[in-house]
């Protein structure tokens, strides 16, 4: 499951700009531990937004975006109260979907 | 009538099986995204990586706004954020040249979008990076090198 993800969405003239802090090792695959063995890639992959229920963004990743991840992007429309919700999957299957309140 | 209980036994073993078959199958694809595009991740060089994601004739565009430092104290995590001026953006995504794998993010720019992506992400070493915009079928770029003084892929 992971921990929550931290998510900031402000609407300014007819735009919502959100803000999403992720948690999260995304580890390349080419990382040796101290014994000398590869440490698996573990990586989000998959990133959907969805503002009230509609799929607005969907984003594909691969394991060289920063441990816990950081994204911003911008929708139009959107309005105080307005529900933002971002779902993460990694490649181990692993998924966690979080909502925010525009503000 | 030795053989209707074991018959019996039989069809319920049978049965439990097709059962544990069916579940099995449903959790089995962990990684079966449809939309993840295994051969662009995996390319190891920027021709591969364009194949894969199907670009083809990218050029440089002004209209292409990307904004990143040009020095990354720490690899492991470089701001960037590119910018499309060009109408119908459906696509934004990031390359590093010099990394194992070219492809660092892609965002599909949905209608109701605003194609204006941030996020952060690690380099190697200091290289080229592209930000790589799709609008209307045709692929617009603009690079950008990046300074590494701290490599950021467990140097």
């Amino acid at each position: 499951m992971g921990n929550p993800m931290k998510i900031r969405a402000a609407s300014k003239d007819g735009v919502t700009e959100v803000k999403v802090l992720m948690s999260h090792e995304m580890e390349t695959g080419f990382r040796k531990d101290s014994s000398g063995a590869v440490v698996p890639a573990w990586f989000i992959a998959e990133v959907v937004a969805k503002l009230n229920g509609k799929e607005v963004m969907q984003a594909q990743w691969g394991p060289s975006v920063s441990k816990n991840p950081y994204l911003a992007f911008k929708v139009k429309g959107g309005k105080a109260g307005d529900k933002i919700a971002i779902t993460w999957t990694d490649n181990k299957g692993d998924t966690r979907t979080d909502e925010a309140t525009v503000t | 009538m030795v053989n209707e209980p074991s018959r019996r036994q039989l069809l319920r073993n049978g049965g439990l099986l097709g059962l544990l078959a069916a579940f099995g199958a449903a959790i089995a694809p962990r990684f079966a995204f449809a939309g993840w595009n295994k051969a662009a991740f995996d390319g190891k060089t920027l021709a591969d990586a364009y194949k894969a994601m199907g670009v083809e004739g990218a050029k440089e565009s002004g209209d292409v706004q990307f904004l990143a430092s040009d020095i990354a104290e720490n690899g492991a995590v470089v701001p960037l954020q590119a910018v499309s001026k060009i109408p119908n953006t459906t696509q934004i995504a990031f390359l590093v040249e010099k990394n194992p794998n070219m492809l660092a993010a892609s965002f599909d720019i949905g209608p109701d979008m605003v194609p204006d992506v941030t996020t952060r992400i690690k380099m190697g070493q200091t290289s080229n990076v592209i930000a790589l915009v799709k609008a209307d079928g045709k692929f617009y770029t603009a690079t950008k090198e990046i300074k590494v003084t701290l490599g950021g892929c467990g140097g």
